[in-house]
């Protein structure tokens, strides 16, 4: 099919995913860098090319009890945060997940401060992996684009109905513009069905989700469940991803993206903008060094490619985990997933993690390049890494 | 431009001067082009007037690469006055391309191409003027367009699509009128 491309920024792809999957009911409160988001949502409500209410707050809490009550109440909701936003709403985002109330938001992912930070790392997305709540990073604007319009769906499958986040590195995608494919309307529409949710808040219908519950155990069972859905929406990504690819020609490869895998010895893992400096990195890797390297690139954090890993790792001779998010006392998020997995699973593979980019320090292919050369090299020598957890600054600490 | 190579731009401007839509009204001519790119801001603490920065990535293919560019093969500077202040050489490459508003040839040392063009006086004479301000970014895209090779039509859609109307129009004639005038040594 030919491609009508125009120039997007991230946060205007995420605007028109939003438009295009007939979204009714849009809350949000304005921060640094996802802003523009709702701004241009507003403007396409104000100029009537989008059909939706647009609620105003006074905080981020408000943002999402806003959208969530919405939600429940049977219509397609939205919103977009970032950072200290984010934080701000971490509560409500356990409310919708419990409820199992489908909705989709986007998360600009910015430093948490202090000292006031407005560029990118993960933190702020990777601190709501516990809540419930599916978790995709895009790598670049057409992928923010695609993932926002098939999370509604994903959120939506009866096997999952679970609220989706959509992350996109602040500045480096939300700001950037670069070619964008926009579907039509037709095409998203003959892809995304009506709305489906478990049940839908009506007036004279009385529904109670809330009060403390008589039976803890069942408490725990609905829990578990939301693990169980997590399990579930595995297929249901890789389903959707294989039905938006035929519509659309774009297939991302549900929750991870091998990138020269085949008959790669060594790994880097990453997620989010860098990724494309990482595809840059293999090539150099593969081309000037001839060493065999393949990217793993981490689609969706929840649910965490375990499959995916363990596969690719459990013959590899090393890998490196690049985080941009850690745990202090503890280790890179992405790295500590990584090793559990694989260490359960039998893996023997020497994994090592690489602290870079947090704080929005940039990091170039060149810098990848380096460690991941260091890392072979050491591994070649020595049989496994000295040590496991390297923070990576250029030119040495 | 080889299949592989990434056209990498700084663009030198003044808060309010128009750097960013500079960069991006270039990426979106590109694309026109069949080209690929990306247009990229750099947001600081910066407010009207002060010298500020924006970058954009050229390539025949899709643009892997996401981290700031440190070594550009060309540096657009918006403001004459503006290489007093900063240094707009900074990490530009050798053998690459200086393209300054000046009305004359600037003083400038080096292993590299300069070219310059008079976009005061293209905006002027068209009457694009704002708060006293010449819009200078139009026609510095058309002056780009040049070094570039991307077609002048190209640039001319890309501003006409984004600046509607009149104004779209004599935005489009600064372009072209400065993508005609630039003058290159070296």
């Amino acid at each position: 099919m030919g491609l009508v491309l125009t120039t997007l920024t991230g946060n205007y792809a995420v605007s028109y995913a939003v438009k295009l999957s007939r979204v009714k009911v849009v809350s949000a409160y304005p921060i640094t860098p996802q802003t523009t988001i709702v701004e241009k949502i507003a403007q396409l409500i104000e100029d009537g090319e989008m059909d939706a209410e647009m609620i105003r707050v006074e905080s981020e809490h408000s943002a999402l009890a806003a959208a969530y009550g919405a939600a429940s109440a049977g219509v397609r909701a939205f919103t977009a945060t970032s950072s200290h936003g984010l934080l701000y709403m971490h509560e409500m985002l356990w409310w919708v997940a419990g409820s199992r109330i489908p909705l989709v938001m986007a998360v600009a992912t910015r430093t948490i401060g202090p000292p006031w930070n407005i560029w990118t790392d993960h933190s702020d997305l990777m601190d709501q992996r516990d809540t419930g709540w599916l978790i995709a990073m895009a790598e670049n604007n057409q992928e923010v684009l695609d993932e926002t319009i098939k999370m509604f769906k994903i959120t939506e499958d009866p096997r999952v109905y679970l609220p989706g986040i959509v992350g996109l590195d602040a500045f480096i995608l939300t700001h950037t513009s670069e070619p964008v494919d926009i579907p039509t309307q037709e095409v998203v529409d003959q892809f995304l069905p009506d709305r489906r949710q478990p049940y839908v808040f009506k007036a004279g219908d009385p529904l109670i989700m809330g009060n403390i519950p008589k039976d803890l155990e069942l408490n725990m069972r609905m829990r578990e469940d939301i693990d169980k859905a997590m399990e579930r929406a595995k297929k249901v990504i890789d389903e959707v991803d294989f039905e938006w690819g035929k519509l659309t020609g774009r297939r991302y490869g549900g929750l991870t993206e091998c990138y020269r895998c085949e008959d790669a010895k060594h790994f880097i893992i990453g997620m989010g903008a860098w990724v494309g400096d990482m595809r840059e990195a293999v090539d150099k890797l593969r081309s000037k060094y001839g060493v065999k390297v393949g990217l793993i690139k981490i689609r969706y954090v929840r649910p965490f490619p375990r499959e995916d890993l363990i596969k690719w790792l459990s013959n590899a001779s090393s890998a490196v985990v690049f985080d941009r998010s850690f745990s202090p006392g503890s280790g890179g998020h992405l790295f500590l997933e990584t090793v559990a997995h694989a260490s359960v699973a039998g893996v023997r593979t020497p994994i090592k993690n690489c602290l870079a980019g947090i704080a929005g320090v940039d990091v170039t292919y060149e810098d990848i390049v380096d460690v991941v050369l260091k890392s072979i090299s050491e591994v070649e020598e020595v049989g496994t890494f000295k040590e496991f957890i390297e923070w990576y600054y250029r030119g040495g600490r | 431009m080889s299949e592989e190579e990434v056209i990498e731009i700084r663009f030198h401007g003044r808060g309010g001067q128009g750097a960013v839509t500079a960069a991006s009204l270039l990426v979106n001519a590109a694309l026109r082009a069949g080209m690929y790119g990306q247009a990229i801001p750099f947001f600081g603490a910066e407010r009207r007037g002060a010298p500020v920065v924006a970058y954009a990535r050229i390539s025949k293919n899709p643009v892997k690469v996401r981290s700031s560019i440190r070594k550009p093969s060309i540096v657009v500077v918006l403001d004459p006055m503006l290489k007093d202040l900063v240094n707009v050489l900074d990490g530009l490459r050798e053998g690459g391309t200086l393209l300054i508003n000046s009305s004359s040839k600037p003083d400038v040392l080096g292993p590299y191409r300069v070219c310059y063009v008079d976009a005061v006086k293209i905006a002027s004479d068209l009457g694009l003027v704002l708060s006293g301000w010449a819009l200078v970014n139009t026609p510095m895209v058309g002056a780009l367009a040049k070094v570039l090779k991307i077609p002048i039509e190209d640039v001319e859609d890309s501003i006409k699509e984004s600046i509607e109307g009149r104004l779209g129009e004599l935005n489009a004639l600064a372009a072209r009128r400065a993508y005609e005038g630039v003058v290159c040594s070296g």
